[in-house]
């Protein structure tokens, strides 16, 4: 199996220029996997699966009666990303997360932004992420997102543009993990050939990140991670998480809060918790202040919080900064904050909210994808081309009935790598998901989630869509 | 036997870190002295560089791994535990001996070596997991009687030992002035020391952040963690009590005193003053009281019988 018959079509190719002709980055690479004898690539692939399958890196498969688990999937061919690169998405991620915590704290505070005109006050607080139940926070150190994902594609020119901001609970990053860690025993010889930036650190730089969040006086400080529970898709990554960096991994129900307190219920009675990095949304996190229903949450929490008697990350009310809406303005909100333009650009994205823009979209909807501005996993979303027109049909009617409700962006070609298909290379489209720790200063995990389209031609690659990932090989120096 | 194996498991393991973390120290892999440490720690260092000379990747792996003059090598211990083993066998499970003799089998085969190279992550993790497997079924059908003791004795010092040694030449390789202690520090460096005694894990469930100070005080003084110096000791002096039937506190030979000495000084010290003797230093007096202990062994249980030990060949007693 080699690259000989590999081809790059018209798209932007990350392993190749043209036909034949692969990229100074990945050269050493495909030479490696070209002198690899027939079949080789084949089994260290199966290897991997089996290798996937038994360290229990899998999700729940509700409706599949047969397996009830299944490995997110996996291609053993990495993506790489050169020096340069990934320089500009490490100093493009530290400026765009750096201005959109400004820009929360703002949101909840002095509303400065709203009054020196930048972005108007209906934009914001018609936000289903919005949380009223926010303003006046204070959270410590004035750091509102500390765990955030940033989703970059590329186009068919190789420019790299966000495409989303994710300042909620991004999942994902111990997928990252997972996949170094196959890599390394999948293929050593390929791994050591390469200079590849360590993603092994990212544990520590969590731990230190919510060690921050606690004053120095607390000698030693309780620490959980909170989790929705053993059936949440997403659970494998809590508990991984709460493994490496040796915290506890509790439900709502493991919490209660006395005197403005959080306590957790041990062997021993109760103990004091000083931070807790909680895997559950806004709605569910405090029935006595969002969503009254929720049984997955920690009645009090909020008061507690407001207190400064626990900290939490991220804090309550970020997800204001990851709605699509609020994404178009992005730019202006670095440009705000930091004086600075934005290093990486956004995706030209149209508010249906807007009447001229709303009509466009309308107009040309065969072209547009669009989202829904609090969506994410890529529910509720149309592809224009792969659209039909009865599906299009019904959008517009959406659209019509709650515009704030929907963006549309230009269907971008994404980027494209190598995966193996059956016994052949084929070309399929990527994203990139970096993952950020704000912390002390800002971190950024060289390399993050390469997600793969999966499928022939789709551009989806969502893992609830049938998605797949990569490992990220993010190169320490140019290559000779 | 036991004490064979253990060795036999722990080189396997340190291996396995190296490997893995070179993958992650891009600079590192192209130091010629990458793989000095592994010598270092062995104790050996100008036996190595007469027989093997640079300590490169394949010498210092040949070296742990398939020498047959080496004696503490994978094989040569594997050997040396089989050879153990069927000299008990009557008094064994049979499993354990089975289990003992597939892996010796598998490692000493034809066209090993050439497998290890190829995929070493393998080849290293079935021969933990082997030891693992054997100690697993000594502790659910063995007799808590004689063998079982000498084997947790004979087990928990190797196992001293090399946490000693570990710790001692890690750490500083890792610290690379004094002054640096507790500063700048390479949380990639660090989890490898913490992985090849296989500790990070359960460290991280006792201290949130990595710090040397914590991690000597982890690997030496953790009195839950199986393989801190401090559990190895008492763990195999409760069973070197249980062999004599002398109550603890008392003695009734050097053996038992010398033992009583070493778990004194660990049991009634501490990390900072470890820190201020000097953490060489304080391994240092570790080891040799280890190795005064094994001597006292053999003197005490041994020496009317003499099994063919390789005392008497200069390597480092380890």
């Amino acid at each position: 199996m080699n690259f000989d018959s590999y081809n790059p079509e018209n798209f932007y190719d990350e392993f190749f220029e043209k036909p034949g002709q692969p990229r100074a980055e990945v050269k050493k690479l495909i030479d490696r996997i070209n002198s690899f004898p027939k079949e080789e690539l084949t089994n260290r692939q199966k290897a991997a699966e089996a290798a996937f399958m038994q360290m229990g890196i899998t999700f729940g498969v509700y409706e599949d009666q047969k397996g009830l688990e299944k490995i997110f999937p996996f291609d053993i061919i990495p993506r790489i990303i050169n020096a340069r690169d990934w320089d500009m998405i490490d100093r493009g991620v530290k400026q765009r997360v750096f201005a959109l915590n400004q820009f929360i704290d703002d949101v909840y505070n002095d509303q400065k932004i709203i009054k020196d005109g930048v972005i108007s006050k209906e934009i914001i607080f018609s936000s289903v992420a919005y949380r009223k139940e926010c303003q006046g926070l204070k959270p410590p150190k004035g750091i509102w997102c500390h765990i955030s994902g940033i989703d970059f594609v590329r186009d068919d020119e190789g420019q790299f543009f966000v495409l989303e901001d994710n300042l909620r609970c991004p999942s994902g990053v111990s997928y990252v993990l997972g996949n170094r860690r196959v890599m390394k025993h999948t293929l050593p010889v390929v791994f050591e050939s390469l200079p590849i930036r360590p993603v092994d650190d990212y544990s520590h730089r969590l731990a230190d990140t919510l060690r921050n969040l606690i004053p120095d006086s607390i000698l030693k400080p309780n620490i959980a991670i909170l989790t929705p529970g053993i059936h949440n898709s997403a659970y494998f990554e809590h508990s991984f998480l709460a493994q490496q960096i040796g915290e506890e991994l509790v439900e709502g129900q493991d919490l209660v809060v006395m005197d403005d307190f959080v306590y957790m219920r041990t062997t021993k009675g109760f103990e004091r918790v000083d931070a807790i990095y909680r895997r559950i949304d806004d709605d569910f996190l405090d029935p006595t202040v969002f969503n009254p229903d929720s049984l997955l949450g920690v009645p009090g929490i909020m008061k507690s919080y407001r207190a400064g008697k626990v900290a939490l990350a991220n804090a309550p009310g970020t997800g204001i900064a990851d709605d699509k809406a609020i994404y178009s303005f992005v730019p202006d909100i670095i440009k705000y904050y930091t004086g600075e333009d934005a290093i990486i650009p956004n995706v030209p994205t149209f508010l249906c909210e807007d009447a001229k823009h709303r009509q466009h979209v309308i107009d040309n909807i065969e072209n547009f994808v669009v989202k829904l501005t609090h969506g994410s996993g890529g529910y509720g979303m149309l592809i224009g081309p792969f659209s039909t027109k009865e599906q299009q049909r019904q959008m517009i009617e959406n659209i019509k009935k709650e515009p704030r409700n929907y963006i549309a962006q230009p269907v971008i070609q994404l980027s494209r790598v190598p995966v193996i298909v059956k016994d052949n290379f084929e070309g399929r489209h990527i994203d990139l998901r970096p993952y950020v720790l704000y912390g002390e200063d800002i971190y950024v995990l060289p390399g993050g989630l390469t997600r793969v389209a999966l499928e022939k031609d789709s551009l989806v690659v969502n893992s609830s869509q049938g998605g797949g990932s990569k490992d990220t090989w993010v190169l320490a120096d140019e290559p000779n | 036997m036991s004490r064979y194996l253990e060795r036999a498991e722990n080189a396997a393991r340190l291996i396995e870190t190296q490997l893995h973390m070179l993958l992650d120290l891009p600079s590192l892999r192209e130091n010629p002295n990458a793989w000095k440490p592994l010598v270092d720690i062995t104790g050996d260092g100008d036996y190595f560089s007469e027989k093997l000379g640079k300590p490169t990747m394949e010498n210092v792996m040949f070296f742990h791994t398939f020498s047959n003059d080496y004696p503490h090598s994978i094989k040569s211990c594997l050997t040396a535990a089989r050879e153990n083993a069927r000299s008990v066998r009557e008094v064994i499970p049979s499993e354990i001996w089975e289990t003992i003799n597939k892996l010796y089998l598998e490692v000493s085969g034809k066209g090993t070596s050439s497998k290890a190279f190829k995929n070493p992550h393998k080849f290293y993790s079935d021969i933990k997991m082997a030891s693992h497997l054997i100690i697993g079924i000594a502790y659910t059908t063995l007799s808590r009687g004689e063998a079982w003791h000498f084997a947790q004795l004979g087990r928990y010092l190797e196992r001293a030992d090399k946490t000693s040694r570990i710790l001692d030449v890690k750490y500083f390789i890792i610290l690379p002035r004094l002054d640096d202690v507790g500063t700048s520090m390479d949380n990639v460096q660090w989890s490898a020391l913490l992985k090849s005694t296989s500790s990070f894990e359960m460290y991280r469930k006792k201290f949130n952040l990595i710090s040397p100070k914590n991690i000597v005080d982890f690997l030496i003084f953790d009195r839950e963690f199986p393989r801190s110096i401090i559990y190895c000791v008492n763990h195999s002096e409760q069973s070197l009590f249980r062999i004599t039937g002398t109550p603890t506190g008392a003695f009734n030979n050097e053996l038992e005193r010398q033992f009583g000495k070493l778990s004194g000084k660990l049991n009634y010290s501490n990390v900072d003053e470890v820190m201020s003797i000097g953490l060489h230093e304080f391994l240092d007096g570790i080891q040799s009281d280890l190795n005064n202990l094994d001597k006292a062994i053999f003197e005490n249980f041994f020496e009317v019988k003499p099994l063919t030990d390789n005392r008497s060949s200069g390597f480092q007693n380890q």
